[in-house]
């Protein structure tokens, strides 16, 4: 399986992702060293917070320019919530540009149905549209755990891996090549969420985008 | 669309197992890591420590108890019970707990709300209201009162309004937990339930006085509660987690039933 880094950029539990990973039997280090990026077999880019500081503190740090490298290189990497929304091209929490992996923008919820409470927070259903190596498994009625106010919105729909509903279909898994990212905290949706990793812990990082199910 | 959450409170003292009735007399019954293993495993939605342990020298031990239960439970955890400073909310965030409840600390100084917010982000930050009914008067228009430590000590605020005032400093969600009926297994405080959970834009979890499986479905449905929580009711084998969630979906309420 080789070397997995967690990314350390002051965004979160990094250690849950890591209990996680541990627990599917991937060996996974913590590190905010840019170089530590390029010499690693696979990574995961989790996170939860706030995009404006999330952006600034990768910049600064060089772990931005260390991504967009591993991306080119192929490393299989993958985004966790707020590590999924600074894939994209902007966010509008505090007006942010982002990473632009993914052409795209990240929004707020703004839900017309009063009762429905923002960040949506819960275990709501996946539902697969694209099959992707990271995300075979997941049956129809399997649940994740989110928490988030954003949510991505793809320019076009050719990335987008997996949907779920709040009020209406929002995308909650995008994939470009060896990048994959999902909305919910997979290092907390009990055993289908373990299972994800885990697969993602045998991935090559290859996906033909396009390609659909 | 969401599920309704589960969720399973634990009282624990010393590293043990407690559980109170009427927030007066506790008793041991068994190991807290265990537990929450067995609850995880079938099918809870998410998981409360709340620590109950008198001295605070005796923190560490709780710290070492979270990081236990991180390491083999993968849900949500949520851990209260004495949370002062920002250092407590952090010190268990690092020990794997996701959400901090903070309670009587807030009450009496509510900035920690929003400290513990911009610290760890709002959504993780759980305002836990111990509520008692009372007469209608100026300082408790809604009839309803905040008491703390362990409902022994009357505040003078209004449940309603500090639900309020709670969202406004930066609560991620609220949990309701009625002092009179909690430990009486004679079902949730609905009206004290809805009228929260209609006046605010976060999550509830309803808490205190859950018997029968028929009080969440009460709960979930006609008080408006995003989330039930139990104890007694799971801890002494009476229920399983499993068995309440095949009912409460039986009774057409959403809950996630693979895991």
């Amino acid at each position: 399986m080789g070397r997995t880094l967690i990314v350390d950029y002051d965004a979160g539990n990094l250690r849950s992702v890591q209990r996680a990973c541990h627990e599917v039997g991937l060996e996974a280090v913590i590190s905010a060293d840019p170089a530590a990026l390029a010499r690693s077999d696979r990574i995961i880019f989790p996170g939860v917070g706030q995009a404006a500081s999330a952006m600034a503190t990768l910049h600064r740090s060089g772990l931005a320019l260390a991504l967009q490298h591993a991306i080119a290189a192929g490393t299989p990497i993958l985004g966790i919530c707020l590590g999924l929304q600074i894939s994209l091209t902007h966010s509008e929490e505090g007006d942010t540009p982002c990473l632009g992996l993914i052409d795209g923008r990240v929004r707020r919820f703004a839900l017309d149905d009063p009762r429905l409470k923002v960040p949506h927070m819960g275990w709501n259903e996946v539902r697969v549209l694209r099959p992707h190596p990271v995300l075979a498994g997941i049956e129809p009625g399997d649940e994740f755990y989110f928490v988030h106010g954003y949510y991505p919105d793809p320019a076009t729909t050719d990335a987008v891996l997996a949907v779920s509903d709040y009020e209406r279909e929002f995308c909650c898994a995008l994939g470009v090549g060896n990048y994959v990212g999902v909305q919910f905290h997979t290092e907390k949706s009990g055993r289908v969420g373990l299972d994800l990793i885990a697969r993602f812990g045998r991935w090559d990082g290859r996906f033909e985008a396009g390609a659909t199910g | 669309m969401l599920s309704k959450r589960l969720i399973a409170c634990l009282d624990v003292r010393d590293g043990k197992l407690a559980k109170s009735v009427k927030f007066v007399d506790t008793k041991d019954i068994g190991d807290p890591v265990e537990k929450a293993r067995e609850y995880y495993e079938d099918g809870l939605d998410e998981l409360v420590f709340y620590d109950i342990t008198a001295s605070s020298d005796k923190r560490r031990i709780m710290l070492d108890f979270v990081e236990a239960v991180a390491a083999e439970v993968f849900i949500p955890l949520s851990v209260g019970g004495g949370v002062r400073t920002v250092a407590d909310a952090t010190d268990l965030r690092l020990a794997g707990a996701e959400k901090i409840n903070v309670n009587s600390a807030a009450v009496q100084r509510p900035e920690l709300i929003s400290e513990c917010a911009h610290a760890i982000g709002a959504q993780n930050v759980v305002l836990s209201m111990d509520i008692l009914r009372v007469a209608v008067s100026d300082a408790t228009p809604s009839g309803y009162e905040i008491v703390i430590n362990g409902g022994r000590k009357r505040m003078g605020v209004d449940a309603l309004a500090w639900a309020k005032r709670g969202e406004a400093l930066g609560a991620g969600e609220l949990v309701v937990n009625s002092i009179d009926a909690d430990g009486t297994r004679q079902g949730y405080e609905l009206t004290l339930t809805r009228m929260i959970s209609d006046a605010v834009r976060i999550p509830v979890i309803a808490s205190g006085g859950a018997g029968r499986p028929e009080h969440l479905q009460q709960v979930l449905t006609e008080g408006h509660a995003d989330a039930a929580l139990v104890a007694s009711m799971v801890h002494f084998g009476d229920y399983t987690c499993s068995g309440l969630k095949r009912y409460l979906h039986e009774q057409g309420v959403k809950m996630r039933m693979r895991w």
